[in-house]
């Protein structure tokens, strides 16, 4: 047996259980640390089929980012987890139906057969060939303007995200350093200019 | 270096040899990991040694000076302290998270020294993504931080973890746009090959070759990596994850012994490893900065050195930053600066004045 096959049943063992984790474990930050170890068996994965740039991205993207930012809010929410598992025998069947289409549907996508996969010429790759550059060339040639409207969607969501969530308070207080840093001596402190001695007013009446 | 090794291996083993010849590759590999590890945990023990005796002499002390001779024998003495020291576990922690955070937080900070070139051809993995296995195996150490924080089940703990990961975040954006413009400027994610596409360039021609080096042409960019730099190892002033006059010390407060220790190590291996990084990226790495002066190793192990002095040197200078500042400055000044400066050298590049071609 190759050491890549040994290495492709470690990774997708620890991805299943992983995985299956995510759905079982009671506490959701366990499930959330899960669910970032499958992520990374899979960035395994794809490294075994010479995809590196996806498999790093994925642990760029989704491990040191997203998910972080996942286990962010979870760790902030109180959930109670007999709430929601109150539910769970009811939504079964639909569950069920759900689950076997996602895994027939998967299941057709890999046999191929549809696909003419299976077709396909085996690929003699240069030893000097870069996925990373490939990728870089469909992505900025053919598929130039697809990307570029992915992009600005993107950023649009972004904005309108931040715009719906943002609210103005009167009665917040937080400071702005430019101001702080804009701030002149006179701003805060007046100088008043005297005289160090004030001889006091001659008073009528009063003779020494 | 390996094809020796093997022939020697073939006449002392004889026979043998078929047999062993399948594990080769990993005791091969085990090996050359063990050469690059021990000289950098040394060189973690003997960097808190230098921070002491250097932040000892900007605040006019001596600094450790009692144990071996010029104190030398410090280091090694707080490591074993901490060795023998108990390692407590709060009643109400998650006890395998506890123990998974500082696991969480050393193991990216020496895995990412796998792609490092130290000299040419000194490298464990000279793969083509390079750039991009640093961004991404640097990305996980902020895990550490959360899962130390959360497990901790304490207060300020919890706050430090929510620092780390704002601010880690934060950070790790403008460094990733910053190695953009090397990315664009050097045509590779190769490390070894960032490293030589500085040696060209029309200073170089001439002998000056330190002007050739990408901190010139992209002088902004190597401010901004430094600073986030220092912002993504929590390094002071940007310490507001375990600041101790706000927080305690964030993360670290239930932790004690070895488990402690090893948040500190994989500090200080971040600093090195930050340091590295920038001297290839932007310091010409192993190249000298006179023509006529051989390249090795010792080039890059001045600039790292030169590098940490300025982390120390501002540790010991700068006060902490306030933490809307610190999101201000990483949000509104380095993001906007990273965008603008790909742009100009994108048009740089194109533009007849180009100096990469």
């Amino acid at each position: 047996m190759e050491f890549k096959t040994i290495l492709f049943y470690l990774f997708s063992t620890i991805t299943v259980i992983a995985a299956l984790r995510v759905i079982t474990a009671r506490n959701p930050v366990h499930a959330v640390l899960f669910l970032v170890l499958a992520f990374f068996n899979v960035a395994g994965l794809w490294m075994l089929l010479q995809a590196e740039f996806l498999s790093l991205a994925l642990v760029m993207v989704y491990v040191g980012a997203v998910m972080v930012l996942f286990l962010f809010v979870v760790m902030m929410l109180d959930i109670n987890i007999e709430r929601v598992r109150a539910g769970f025998w009811s939504n079964l069947p639909l569950g069920i139906v759900v689950g076997g289409l996602l895994a027939s549907e998967m299941a057709v996508v890999l046999s191929g057969k549809y696909f003419g996969l299976a077709n396909l010429p085996p690929q003699n790759l240069p030893a000097n060939y870069s996925n990373t550059k490939e990728l870089a060339r469909v992505l900025f040639t053919d598929y130039a303007y697809p990307f570029e409207v992915a992009s600005v969607i993107l950023l649009v969501s972004i904005i309108v995200a931040v715009m719906l969530t943002m609210r103005r308070r009167k009665d917040n207080k937080a400071m702005h350093s430019s101001d702080q840093i804009a701030v002149k001596a006179k701003d805060r402190m007046r100088i008043v200019k005297m005289a160090p001695e004030v001889e006091l007013p001659a008073s009528g009446g009063d003779k020494a | 270096m390996e094809t020796m090794v093997v022939s020697f291996l073939q006449s002392a083993l004889g026979s043998a040899w078929p047999t062993v010849k399948p594990l080769w590759p990993l005791v091969w590999t085990l090996a050359q990991i063990v050469l690059i590890m021990a000289p950098l945990l040394l060189s973690v023990a003997y960097l808190t040694f230098w921070e002491r005796k250097v932040i000892g002499w900007m605040q006019v002390r001596i600094g450790p000076n009692r144990v071996g001779p010029w104190g030398l024998l410090q280091p090694i003495a707080d490591g074993l302290k901490l060795f023998f020291k108990e390692v407590l576990f709060p009643a109400a922690a998650d006890k395998k998270l506890f123990v998974l955070g500082p696991v969480m937080a050393i193991a990216p900070a020496l895995a990412a020294w796998a792609v490092i070139p130290f000299a040419p051809g000194w490298v464990l993995a000279n793969i083509d993504a390079g750039v991009l296995y640093l961004l991404a195996v640097s990305s996980v150490g902020v895990y550490g931080i959360i899962i130390a924080g959360w497990a901790s089940n304490s207060k300020y703990p919890m706050f430090g973890a929510m620092r780390a990961s704002a601010q880690m975040i934060s950070y790790e954006i403008s460094m990733g746009l910053g190695l953009i413009c090397v990315l664009m400027v050097s045509n590779t994610l190769n490390l070894s090959e960032i490293v030589m596409a500085q040696s060209k360039g029309r200073f170089a021609s001439y002998g000056f070759d330190f002007l050739s080096w990408n901190w010139l042409p992209l002088l902004p960019m190597f401010g901004v990596y430094l600073i986030s730099g220092v912002a993504e190892t929590n390094r002071a002033p940007f310490d507001v994850v375990e600041g101790e006059s706000e927080i305690v010390a964030g993360h670290m407060v239930e932790y004690s012994g070895m488990a402690f220790a090893m948040f500190f190590l994989a500090e200080y291996a971040n600093m090195i490893l930050i340091a590295a990084m920038t001297s290839i990226f932007f310091l010409g790495g192993w190249l000298s900065p006179i023509g006529f002066i051989p390249d090795g190793f010792h080039w890059l192990a001045a600039k790292m050195a030169a590098i940490l002095f300025f982390f120390l040197w501002i540790r010991a200078t700068f006060p902490r930053y306030r933490y809307d500042q610190l999101m201000r400055l990483g949000w509104k000044v380095f993001v906007p600066l990273t965008l603008v400066w790909i742009l100009v050298v994108g048009i740089w590049m194109m533009s007849p004045l180009s100096i990469w071609k």
